[in-house]
C-alpha cells in the first residue's frame, strides 16, 4: 500500500511540474513581448522596456521560469497587475467562495445521482433506467450557461423564488449563503447528473452479473440484503473515481457559471484576470486550478486503491 | 475472411448492419432530425428566416413575443425569430472543424505514442496528463489571453488543440491493443517502415474508436464554442450566432428574456440532439 501511495504521489508532483512549464510556457512566450501584450499596441517602446524590467521579463527563459516556479513553491506568487495587491490576497477569497459553492453543489449533486444510477440499474433495460439515463446525459450535454439561464428564468424571474445572483451582502448568515448559491448549485447538479448516474448505473448493473451476487441468492439472502450488503458498496467505488474528475471541474471550471451569476470565484476572477491581461494573477489562478484538480485526484486514486486492494498491484500506466 | 468476388467483405456487412440499427433508433431518428433541421438553417437561413437578421432593425426595440414577431425583438429592433435561425451557421462551422483538427492531431498523437510506447510515450502521456489537469475553458481562456486574438478561427484551433490530448489518450489505448496482434509482428518482420505499419495496418483498424471519439467531442466542441462565444471570446456580435446574443443580452434578462431564452433553448437542442445521435453511434459500435 506505501508503494502505492507513494507511486501515486510522484506521478502527481511530475504531472504538476510538466503542468507548471506549460502554463509558464502559454504565459510567456506565447504574447511574445509580454510588456507590450499588456500594455497594447499603443504604447510607448521606453514604457514597454520598463515594464519588461520590472516584471524580469527581460532575463533568460530558464531564470524566469526557476524564479517563479521558486516562487509559488515558498508561497509567494507574485503581485497582481490590476489589483496592485500579492497575487495571494486576491486568489484565496475566491478559492474559499469557489470551495464553498463547490461543497454544495457536491452535496447535493452526489446523493442525487447515485440515487439516479442505482435506481436506473436497479431496473436495467426497463423504461425507468432508459428516462434515466437518456434524460441525465441529455441534460449534461447542455452548456453549463444554458442550463443556469433556464434555471434562472424559471425560478427567479417567473417564479421568484430566487435571487438572481449568487452576491451576497458582506456579514450574511450561512442560510442567505446557501440562498444565492443554490441556483447556481442547482445548475451544477443538472449538469453533473448524469456523468455520475451513469456511472453508478455501470457499477450496479456489474456488480448485479457478478458471482458474489449470485452467491449471495443462493445462501438465501432476500433482494434488499443483497443490493445492500454486496451490490451497492462494489457499485459505488468507480463512482468516487468519477466524482473525483468532476472537483476539477467545480473548482475553477465554473468560469460561465460564476459570470453568469456574477459569483466571486476563481473562474471568474480567472476570467476577469483574463480581460484586464493581468497574467501574474491569471497564471497563478490557472495553476491553483490544476493544483486542485490533482489533489483530489490524487486523494481519489489513494482511496480507491485502499477500498479494492486488486487496483494496487495493477501496473501504474 | 478474404473477398469472395460476388460476396460483399465482412467489414461491409458490419457496416450495413450498423447502419439499420442507427436507423431503427427512436432517439438517434429525432436527433438527426433536429439537427438536419439546423444545418438546412444554416446554409439557407437567408431565405427562410423572414427578416434580415443583422441589418433589418426597423421594428419596434425590445417587444415581446407577438404574432408578427414569434421570438420578440432585441434592442436594436431585430427579429430574434430571424436571428435565431440564421444563428446556427457560425456553430456549425467552427465546431466541427475544431473537432476535426483535433481528432487528426490527436490521432496522429495516439498512433505515436501507442505504437513506439517507450520514453516518447511516458513524456508525451505526462504532457498529456497536464493538461488534462485543467478545465477546457481554462485553457482555452490562457491561450487567447496569451494570443491576445479573439478571432474566430484562433478559437477554432485553440479548442481543437486543447481536444487533441483527450483523443489521443482513447486512440493511444486502442492502438497499444491492437499493436500486440500478431499481423503487426508479420508487417515488421516483412521489412515494412513503422510509418507503414502505423497508417496502413494500425490506423485503420483503430477507425472505430476514432470515429466514436469524433462524434462525442462534437458534442463537447459545441459546448466550447457556445460559453466561449458566451464569455465574449471568439464570434462577436453583431453576429446572430447563439451565444452571442446571449452575451450582449443576458444582463437584461429581466426584464428581455425572450432575448436569451429562445437563442439558450436553441444551443440546448443543438447540443442535446447531437449527442443523442453521438451515443447511438456509439452504442452501435460497441
Amino acid at each position: 500500500m506505501t508503494r502505492y501511495v507513494l507511486k501515486r504521489i510522484g506521478l502527481a508532483v511530475i504531472t504538476l511540474a510538466v503542468l507548471s512549464l506549460i502554463v509558464f510556457a502559454i504565459a510567456q512566450l506565447l504574447p511574445g513581448d509580454v510588456g507590450r501584450a499588456i500594455l497594447g499596441p499603443f504604447a510607448t517602446e521606453e514604457s514597454v522596456a520598463a515594464l519588461n524590467r520590472e516584471l524580469g521579463a527581460d532575463r533568460p527563459i530558464v531564470v524566469q521560469y526557476l524564479d517563479w516556479a521558486g516562487g509559488i513553491l515558498t508561497g509567494d506568487l507574485g503581485m497582481s497587475l490590476g489589483r496592485q495587491a500579492p497575487v495571494w490576497e486576491v486568489l484565496e477569497p475566491a478559492l474559499v467562495n469557489s470551495m464553498k459553492l463547490a461543497v454544495l453543489a457536491f452535496l447535493i449533486t452526489v446523493p442525487a445521482g447515485i440515487l439516479g444510477g442505482v435506481v436506473a440499474g436497479l431496473r436495467a433495460g426497463r423504461p425507468t433506467d432508459r428516462t434515466i439515463t437518456v434524460a441525465g446525459l441529455s441534460l449534461s450535454s447542455m452548456p453549463d450557461f444554458v442550463t443556469g439561464i433556464f434555471l434562472i428564468l424559471v425560478f427567479s424571474i417567473w417564479l421568484g423564488w430566487l435571487p438572481v445572483t449568487a452576491q451576497w451582502e458582506d456579514g450574511a448568515g450561512p442560510a442567505t449563503q446557501v440562498k444565492h448559491l443554490l441556483l447556481p448549485a442547482l445548475t451544477l447538479t443538472i449538469v453533473l447528473f448524469g456523468y455520475i448516474a451513469r456511472v453508478a448505473r455501470a457499477g450496479i448493473v456489474e456488480a448485479l452479473n457478478a458471482d458474489y451476487t449470485r452467491t449471495a441468492y443462493l445462501k438465501g439472502l432476500g433482494s434488499n440484503q443483497v443490493v445492500r450488503r454486496h451490490v451497492l458498496r462494489n457499485a459505488l467505488l468507480p463512482t468516487i473515481a468519477v466524482v473525483a474528475t468532476q472537483v476539477g471541474y467545480l473548482v475553477g471550471g465554473l468560469v460561465a457559471i460564476e459570470v453568469l451569476f456574477n459569483y466571486q470565484g476563481i473562474g471568474l476572477l480567472i476570467y476577469n484576470a483574463s480581460q484586464q491581461k493581468d497574467f501574474p494573477l491569471l497564471t497563478a489562478g490557472v495553476l491553483v486550478v490544476g493544483i486542485v484538480y490533482l489533489t483530489v485526484t490524487l486523494v481519489a486514486d489513494i482511496l480507491y486503491g485502499a477500498l479494492n486492494p486488486r487496483i494496487r498491484f495493477v501496473r501504474a500506466e | 475472411m478474404a473477398p469472395t468476388p460476388g460476396r460483399p467483405s465482412e467489414a461491409r456487412v458490419a457496416r450495413g448492419e450498423r447502419a439499420r440499427l442507427l436507423v431503427r433508433t427512436p432517439s438517434v431518428l429525432i436527433g438527426a432530425a433536429v439537427v438536419g433541421f439546423w444545418i438546412v438553417c444554416a446554409l439557407f437561413g437567408e431565405w427562410i428566416a423572414p427578416h434580415d437578421p443583422v441589418f433589418d432593425n426597423t421594428f419596434p426595440f425590445s417587444e415581446p413575443p407577438t404574432r408578427d414577431h414569434p421570438f420578440g425583438t432585441d434592442t436594436n429592433g431585430r427579429d430574434v425569430f430571424s436571428r435565431v435561425i440564421v444563428g446556427s451557421r457560425d456553430v456549425l462551422l467552427v465546431a466541427p472543424a475544431a473537432t476535426l483538427l483535433g481528432t487528426v492531431l490527436g490521432t496522429a498523437l495516439g498512433l505515436v505514442t501507442g505504437y513506439f510506447r517507450g520514453a516518447v510515450d511516458d513524456i508525451l502521456s505526462r504532457i498529456v496528463d497536464a493538461v488534462l489537469a485543467l478545465p477546457l475553458i481554462v485553457i482555452a481562456v490562457l491561450i487567447v489571453t496569451a494570443v491576445d486574438s479573439r478571432s474566430t478561427w484562433v478559437v477554432t484551433v485553440i479548442i481543437g488543440v486543447v481536444f487533441t490530448p483527450l483523443i489521443a489518450r482513447t486512440v493511444r489505448a486502442a492502438v497499444l491493443t491492437e499493436a500486440q496482434l500478431d499481423y503487426i509482428e508479420a508487417a515488421r518482420l516483412r521489412g515494412e517502415g513503422s510509418m507503414y505499419v502505423m497508417l496502413k495496418e494500425v490506423l485503420p483498424n483503430v477507425m472505430p474508436p476514432i470515429i466514436v471519439e469524433f462524434t462525442v467531442r462534437l458534442g463537447y466542441a459545441i459546448f466550447a464554442v457556445a460559453t466561449l462565444t458566451f464569455l465574449g471570446f471568439g464570434i462577436q456580435p453583431p453576429s446572430p450566432d447563439w451565444a452571442a446574443q446571449i452575451n450582449e443580452y443576458w444582463n437584461l434578462i429581466d426584464p428581455y428574456w425572450w432575448m436569451v431564452a429562445f437563442p439558450a433553448l436553441a444551443i440546448a437542442s443543438l447540443v442535446v440532439c447531437v449527442n443523442l445521435v453521438a451515443d447511438g453511434i456509439r452504442e452501435v459500435y460497441e
